[in-house]
């Protein structure tokens, strides 16, 4: 079918008045997830997936992709208001935004994430639709080494996400790296410290982490400081975009959505490393490189987009090959099949109206999401004149209710307390938590994939060189650690990694 | 005279108790009801909970909720409902694992037949021999000869320690008497997708996985595990007619905490067989390559038959292979 007439039968199911609603209740619903820290995307369709039983299978699947990428614009909110990110993706959001908060201009950072992943998701939606098949069949050439050479260069360049000590940035990835491996060994079953607790199997909670080591520290810190606990920011500079922001923001937008649509296409982890990713380009390309960490736009503008681009294309494996690329696909699978169809490389040709349908919602999620979210700003910005004492108790209460919500494992709840306490002792030595949650995320999937990569390559270790998508990345990355040592560019590097006192 | 007023007290709570509890047998259930899934939202365990879960509502007359608890093989939520309060409120979805647990972790807080009351039986979803689609062998005889011939070069993929895509590896390794080359995963959806992308070579997976990808094409299907040949892959032959002797399926049971009140299990028992002969389940069941089980299969005996049968079973298997998790 020529591409024009799937996309207006698309439009026709996605425009039905009972599905804008379906679509509007998701997005609706996502972004009120998003925004309490803690309860997640999965959570909430996980809850939701018994009432979409008495839903047609268009209705049902409509809602519940908009509960997933409303959720991505209402993660962000938390994460630049309270430094609370509610995902991984989120995480980067917090270093930039919340510094943009507390100067007056969570209005600008919100506002900034809302339009950069309107435009992304926008392009990414569109990529769905002209190119999904082509660009499943290419994430399929992904195998483990592949996979294992990504990560490398994602972790190589991203230790740009540190604005403080190169050495204490290591550090604290390496930290995150041993946290990751907490949890049952995937390979051989046997538990790495989990000193003999059971909940422990499934490994830490990042969520539980995250919210730990970001808002709870975040917190503690703010506590000892007699003249700023009343109210958190105290005058809020406008809320709108100035033309100077503007101007900064066009350039991280597109590059995100770029790096964000790209990546969000491979099922094997790749979403993950989009916000990273697009930080550490912003921030190499920067010409003010010092400003990120203290409130730059562009740290804000970039991996929002990303992020939003990769939610957007990681519908692709999914849609047209039937393969879940993380938990929340997974659930989408199980929904799939609650509606008596089974996803799998024939939906697009068995369902043209659910497929076309639910990617033409996908835009028009988009629009309601950008509607909704820019009045909202000013009400955002307001919460943050509750006065510290009443804000910060309800924050810790609702992270430990969304925490516990997702397994019922009451350790989740305990990691909360514990890493609050560890991310406040990392603080007062001048440690930054966001390279430890990297190496916390991507630590196990460079683990596995290594492994798997030597595994199947019988302990050849030239797989990694044989393979060219494999040599190409790791090619990559060995530059970028030569540009980083190389004398020349010394004096570059020092703009980069300015320390802190 | 204070004593008095306090034993008094205390025996008018015992009578109201004592009374309230049988009262309460008969009018069971008057509030909702929770099935424990030991495994994460959205996956094949949980879809056949929640497709049963939503008849039984309807016949129960009070909402059967489907509640996740992932975690360590299914062993986390299993726990749970083995010490949960034994009112029938609480009630555990379980799969083949629950008879594989005992061998695997060799630290098992819960006896899987000593505190649990079985309810029944619920279906048993076949899987299938597929491989990727360049895979050399095209059929049945020719997969037993490559494998013996080849052995560890050949790569066999499965979702992790304990899943069923490894049980049945073990079994066709056992059956085929050759040693394949292992690759463990994280779930059946990301096995699947290195065997459709051609990085691994073969997977023993549910048909809930599998047969959308072989009704495609993606991948190349040898046989399925079951007695007799599935409705909607009628021209893929069992492993039997192929000269395979492996036969598995990984079987659903439900259960309540051991020392449910007899009245209670007889309830949901019933509720169970109604669920199992509705329209709606059986056409779903069969969308996911599975049938329900007989009337007489779906009943305490039934199941602890099979859950003791397979405990034995798994024993050896599990044993030989030296594998744990723990």
């Amino acid at each position: 079918m020529d591409i024009i007439a799937s996309l207006g039968l698309g439009f026709s199911v996605a425009l039905d008045p009972i599905n804008i609603l379906y679509c509007f209740i998701g997005v609706l619903l996502g972004t009120l997830v998003g925004c309490l820290p803690g309860i997640g995307p999965t959570a909430t369709i996980a809850m939701l997936l018994p009432i979409t039983f008495s839903l047609s299978p268009a209705g049902a699947l409509i809602m519940l992709a908009g509960i997933y990428y409303g959720a991505q614009y209402g993660g962000s909110t938390t994460a630049i208001l309270i430094n609370l990110p509610g995902e991984s993706s989120s995480a980067v959001t917090a270093i930039d935004g919340y510094q943009m908060a507390k100067q007056g201009r969570a209005g600008q950072a919100l506002a900034t994430a809302a339009l950069g992943s309107f435009f992304a998701g926008t392009v990414a939606t569109l990529l769905l639709a002209f190119f999904a098949p082509p660009l499943a069949r290419a994430a399929l050439n992904f195998g483990a080494p592949e996979y294992f050479a990504l990560i490398v260069l994602g972790l190589l360049v991203s230790i740009a996400l540190a604005h403080g000590s190169i050495l204490k940035a290591l550090g604290m990835i390496v930290l995150g790296l041993l946290l990751g491996m907490v949890g049952q060994d995937i390979y051989t079953g046997q538990p790495r410290f989990t000193f003999g607790i059971r909940e422990l199997y499934s490994g830490l909670n990042f969520v539980s982490v995250a919210v730990g080591v970001f808002g709870v520290a975040e917190i503690l810190r703010n506590l000892e400081d007699e003249k700023s606990r009343d109210v958190m920011v105290k005058s809020v500079k406008g809320l709108w975009l100035s033309m100077t922001d503007f101007k900064r923001i066009i350039a991280p937008v597109l590059r995100g959505t770029v790096l964000g649509s790209l990546l969000g296409v491979l099922p094997g982890g790749g979403h993950i490393l989009s916000s990273f990713a697009s930080y550490s380009a912003e921030k190499r390309l920067s010409k003010t490189p010092e400003e990120f960490g203290r409130g730059a736009i562009e740290g804000v503008a970039g991996p929002e987009s990303a992020n939003n681009a990769a939610a957007q294309t990681s519908f692709i494996p999914l849609l047209t090959l039937g393969i879940p690329a993380h938990p929340v696909m997974a659930l989408m699978v199980g929904a799939f099949i609650l509606q008596g169809i089974t996803p799998g490389p024939n939906v697009i040709n068995d369902q043209p109206a659910l497929f076309w349908g639910i990617i033409a919602s996908m835009w028009i999620g988009n629009v309601l999401l950008v509607l909704l979210n820019l009045p909202l700003i000013g009400l955002w910005v307001k919460m943050l004149s509750i006065p510290y004492r009443a804000l910060f108790p309800a924050i810790v209460l609702f992270a430990c209710i969304g925490c516990f919500s997702i397994n019922q494992n009451i350790y989740d709840v305990y990691a909360i307390g514990f890493f609050g306490v560890v991310g406040y002792v990392l603080i007062r030595f001048g440690c930054e938590p966001a390279p430890l949650l990297l190496g916390f995320v991507l630590g196990p999937l460079l683990e596995e994939h290594l492994r798997r990569a030597m595994i199947i390559s019988r302990g050849d270790p030239m797989v990694f060189l044989e393979r060219p998508i494999s040599a190409t990345l790791l090619g990559l990355a060995l530059l970028a650690v030569i540009i980083a040592v190389l004398p020349g560019i010394r004096q570059k590097r020092k703009e980069v990694f300015v320390e802190e006192d | 005279m204070k004593k008095t007023a306090i034993t008094l007290a205390a025996g008018a709570l015992l009578a109201s108790m004592a009374f309230a509890g049988s009262a309460f047998a008969q009018d069971y259930p008057t509030k909702p009801i929770t099935v424990v899934v030991p495994f994460s939202a959205g996956g094949p365990t949980d879809t056949v909970a929640r497709l049963v879960a939503e008849v039984m509502s309807q016949d129960l007359g009070q909402q059967v909720v489907v509640q996740n608890v992932g975690g360590a093989g299914g062993t986390l939520g299993a726990g749970q409902v083995a010490v949960a309060q034994n009112d029938g409120y609480t009630l555990l979805l379980h799969h083949i694992g629950m008879s594989t647990a005992p061998t695997l972790y060799r630290s098992l807080p819960y006896d899987p037949t000593t505190d649990f009351a079985p309810i029944g039986l619920i279906t048993s979803v076949p899987m299938t021999l597929v491989a990727r689609k360049d895979f050399e062998p095209n059929t049945m005889a020719e997969l037993l000869d490559y494998v013996k011939a080849n052995g560890e070069d050949i790569t066999y993929a499965h979702a992790g320690i304990g899943s069923a895509s490894q049980l049945c590896g073990m079994l066709f390794m056992n059956a085929v008497d050759a040693q394949m080359t292992t690759v463990p995963y994280q779930g059946s959806g990301p096995a699947m997708t290195d065997i459709i992308g051609g990085q691994v070579d073969l997977i023993c997976d549910q048909t809930t996985n599998t047969t959308s990808q072989i009704q495609a094409g993606e991948v190349k299907a040898y046989g399925v595990t079951s007695p007799e040949r599935l409705g909607n892959l009628p021209d893929l032959a069992t492993t039997a007619e192929g000269g395979l002797e492996l036969e598995i399926g990984v079987w659903h049971g439900l259960y309540a905490p051991a020392g449910t009140d007899a009245a209670i299990i007889e309830r949901l028992e019933a509720a169970l067989q109604v669920a199992l002969a509705n329209e709606t389940v059986i056409s779903r069941f069969a969308e996911l390559g599975t049938v329900p089980v007989t009337a007489e299969e779906a009943t305490p005996a039934a199941l602890t038959e099979t859950l003791t049968s397979q405990i034995e079973l798994w024993k050896g298997v599990i044993e030989a292979a030296g594998v744990y998790a723990d």
